[in-house]
């Protein structure tokens, strides 16, 4: 009946598990508790849950990436601790079997729950906003969407109560993940989780980019996309292209373990190299998936905030463009091990290198765009600075690894776990906090406190560079990743300083959740300077996302907009904008729907099930989702306008708060 | 300034414009993350096509015969799901529905007939556990049927819809449209299956 779930998957057993669960449960309750006190229930169901509308999807996606973050950033915190004390006759807090399963789902959630939710959220806010569009291409697809990806990201995180998560790292190597060494459901859990949010990501890709291809505002040539948006498109390019490769690749690996086959097995003609080079095929491609839109992020801030154009932003473009191609074809350099022949690795070695010209044209606009600018240093200019250092330095390392020689020697080590921080905290992370920063008052007319995100900038950067230099030296030292306990007394001095370093980190994620909680706040109390009143919150915004209101309203834009070159609204700030020779219309609106959850819940079944081997359970998971498709698809009643007086009202209340400053002065 | 006023006279007309391309778009740029999941298994079954483990080799395996047939009602369904799209767009009803019904019938006939090779298969000891040559023939070949199987699938819902409310009207169109890309697309992927899979392992 239940398959082969029985009470002993439960680790009442495991204290460190008993009181996440207890931890969480408390929190779960007090929220639950607090929705049901304030009778909350219908407003987040009608507003939110079964939303179509891109703006409060983005905000759910980032929700979704900071809950993920504190999840993933509690595992790397037990990861430095157990480091900083299992050194000889110490076996530390963490047995082998639990620490496997902890670096694997850091890395799992950290990449496709945290990285993939906060890059969807913002493509999904901003994207639209750039184009001039009054939705994605395909509202409730972006839904679905949506709900693929919080079931992988439920699924994963059910798996530390209920039975374990895959001890074989964040990419699910065979043959380590195929059943005759993994019989537990730990791998099943990973290959659902994966699963299923990639197919939402898949849809994402085909959901942007057809946004981008189609719903431009009339007069946005290709040369007029802002480069936020640019990279938005070569990423979903990027996922179009390798996500697939991801389903096909995890389906076989399931077809191994669930139907006996033999793709990846030790027996029976299976190949194991096979399936790290389409998942690598994927893998690498994705990195760039993570750091493109964070390149573009960077573009908007360098702008904005030295006052003057992008420089170079034709090279930004074509830069972006060859890195994608190029992203698409150093798949091998994960594994010159593999023993490919030195033909094949010089390739993929020189390709490798070449990377780093694109990159490096871009480091140089953006130095030339601060270059006799006016800059100002708010908050989210600070991460674009620390980005360029430490950028840099992993951007060199990563050519150091490049060298099939020098990677002969440093594969697998520590030193490639610092590289790959290096750029992922220093360039995706550090990208996305600071587009956070970049977007937040525009998302809900409120700033968040300027001097608690420099403060987090500061111990994010510090911390950085004492979490992962030492893991460097380590690494050329010969320690190996995935270690849960060492000997050597070289190492111990460096791990400690690392373990300081996370929690030097730690207090950069407070200062983090201080800053929303304060903006909370301040929304509470209608806090008068927090607010963002012009649409316009930088004074010196560029795009068209800054040319309307902050909250945006539901359909966006109340004309659509007519551009007439790069950065409309920096040039109608300088030339004043034309008055509008067009009456309002009534605007043509998709309406919420409840099939998205719906689908979600059916999935989740269908996910959960499978990963239990409960048939039926599976079946009706199946069903259950075909028919709300079928549903969905013979709705006829799916859109509606928005009356001329509700935009009109809007206009009027947004034009009087613009006066509202100026008459005061 | 001109720009304005022509796109907004005809906004209305502009919305729907933008409600309709892009769904054909996007399916078929969906599709396009299709053929590469099938490239992604062709590709594998290119690296495995000789890893029988001892096992039975294609050449001993297939019947070229049965595969014939298949290609061949597979190829028709497209011609006859082209008769039912030309009925669509001249708003026949009957026609398209007749159409849709011969189509589906093909395709039933088609994964009865690869459900028959494959039950066959694994009859004789050959299923896909047998050796990564057959896992990767299977999986496949099998993605391919599924596909069809969903199509026909599709075929239902669309044949009722087409009864009901919907008709045949704008919405039905773009639907009937993306199953028609989808139901040549399959079709395209089907020659390649019998290439480089059946005819490349007997030949």
């Amino acid at each position: 009946m239940l398959g082969k779930l029985t009470l002993s998957a439960i680790p009442y057993d495991v204290p460190i598990l008993v009181g996440t669960f207890i931890g969480v449960a408390v929190i779960g309750l007090a929220v639950l508790a607090a929705i049901t006190y304030f009778r909350k229930w219908g407003y987040l169901w009608r507003e939110w849950l079964t939303t179509v509308d891109h703006k409060k999807l983005g905000v759910m996606y980032i929700v979704l990436a900071i809950v993920m973050l504190l999840r993933g950033f509690a595992d790397a915190v037990m990861m430095r601790t157990q480091l900083a004390l299992s050194y000889q006759g110490n076996p530390g807090y963490l047995p082998p079997h639990h620490y496997d399963q902890v670096f694997s789902a850091h890395g799992t959630i950290m990449i496709f729950f945290m990285a993939m939710a906060f890059m969807t959220g913002l493509f999904n806010f901003v994207v639209p906003l750039q184009v001039g569009a009054r939705d994605v291409a395909f509202p409730f697809l972006n839904s679905v969407s949506f709900y693929m990806t919080l079931v992988g990201a439920v699924l994963i995180n059910i798996s530390l109560f209920i039975g374990e998560f895959s001890n074989v790292g964040w990419l699910g190597y065979p043959p380590v993940s195929e059943l005759q060494f993994n019989p537990g459901v730990g791998v099943d859990y990973y290959i659902w989780a994966v699963q299923i949010s990639g197919i939402g990501t898949l849809l994402t890709g085909v959901n942007f980019f057809t946004t981008i291809v189609k719903m431009r505002a009339p007069g946005m040539k290709w040369m007029h996309l802002p480069v936020f948006t640019w990279t938005a498109f070569f990423t979903n390019i990027m996922i179009l292209t390798t996500f697939p490769i991801l389903t096909a690749t995890i389906s076989m690996l399931s077809l191994d373990r669930y139907l006996g086959m033999h793709f990846f097995t030790n027996d029976g003609g299976g190949n194991v190299m096979l399936y790290l080079n389409l998942i690598w095929a994927w893998g690498h491609p994705e990195v760039y998936i993570l750091i493109l839109p964070a390149f573009g992020v960077f573009s908007e801030i360098a702008a904005t905030f030295s006052g003057k154009s992008l420089f170079g932003y034709k090279t930004m473009v074509y830069a972006s463009g060859a890195i994608t191609v190029l992203g698409s074809i150093v798949w091998v350099h994960h594994f010159f091990t593999m023993g490919a022949g030195a033909d094949v690795n010089t390739f993929f070695g020189i390709m490798t290198m070449f990377i780093a010209v694109p990159t490096g044209v871009k480091i140089f606009n953006w130095l030339f765009t601060m270059y006799k600018g006016r800059v100002r240093f708010e908050g989210p200019m600070n991460w674009i600075v620390g980005f360029m250092i430490t950028f840099s330095i992993g951007g060199m390392t990563g050519v150091m690894l490049a060298m099939p020689a020098a990677d002969w020697v440093l594969h697998n080590s520590l030193f490639l776990v610092a590289h790959f921080h290096n750029v992922i905290i220093g360039g995706v992370f550090f990208g996305y906090i600071a587009g956070m920063n970049y977007w937040f008052p525009k998302v809900f007319g409120y700033k968040l406190r300027d001097s608690w995100g420099k403060w987090a900038f500061r111990f994010w950067f510090v911390g950085f560079y004492l979490s992962f230099i030492p893991l460097y030296i380590v690494g050329i030292e010969g320690m190996t990743r995935r270690l849960n306990h060492y000997d050597n007394p070289n190492w111990h001095p460096w791990l400690l300083v690392a373990c300081v370093g996370v929690f030097v980190l730690t207090l950069g994620v407070i200062c983090q959740v201080g800053q929303l909680v304060f903006a909370i706040v301040d929304a509470v109390n209608k806090k008068h300077d927090a607010q963002d009143l012009t649409g316009d919150n930088w004074g010196s915004g560029r795009t068209l996302e800054w040319s309307i209101p902050s909250p945006v309203p539901h359909y966006n834009f109340a004309r659509l907009p007519v551009i007439r070159g790069l950065d409309t609204f920096e040039t109608e700030k300088e030339l004043g904008r034309p008055e509008p020779v067009s009456e309002l219309q009534p605007i043509h609106m998709p309406k919420y729907s409840s099939l998205g959850p719906i689908l979600g819940f059916f999935t989740f079944l269908l996910g959960f099930a499978m990963v239990w081997h409960i048939w039926w359970l599976a079946i009706v998971g199946l069903v259950g989702a075909f028919i709300a498709v079928v549903v969905r698809s013979a709705d006829l009643d799916i859109d509606y306008y928005v009356p001329v007086e509700e935009i009109r009202a809007d206009e009027e209340a947004f034009a009087k708060r613009l006066n509202a400053p100026q008459a005061a002065e | 300034m001109s720009h304005d006023t022509t796109h907004a006279s005809p906004a209305h007309h502009e919305e729907h414009e933008h409600q309709e391309s892009p769904v054909v778009f996007g399916f078929w740029v969906y599709l396009m993350t299709d053929c590469i999941i099938f490239g992604t298994l062709f590709t594998v079954f290119a690296v495995l096509s000789h890893q029988f483990a001892g096992g039975p080799t294609g050449k001993e395996l297939f019947d070229l015969k049965n595969v014939e047939i298949e290609t061949a009602i597979l190829l028709f369904s497209s011609i006859t799901y082209g008769f039912a799209m030309l009925g669509a767009q001249a708003q026949k009803k009957a026609a398209t529905l007749g159409w849709l019904f011969i189509t589906f019938l093909l395709g039933c006939s088609f994964v009865f007939l690869e459900v028959n090779e494959f039950t066959d298969l694994i009859a004789h000891g050959a299923g896909p556990d047998r050796s990564a040559f057959l896992s990767a023939f299977f999986t496949l070949v099998g993605t391919h049927g599924l596909h069809v199987t969903c199509g026909l699938i599709w075929m239902v819902v669309a044949f009722i819809q087409i009864l009901g409310k919907q008709g045949l009207g704008s919405r039905m169109i773009s639907k009937l449209t993306c199953l028609s890309l989808f139901w040549h697309f399959l079709d395209v992927v089907w020659i390649c299956v019998f290439t480089f899979v059946y005819l490349g392992s007997v030949l």
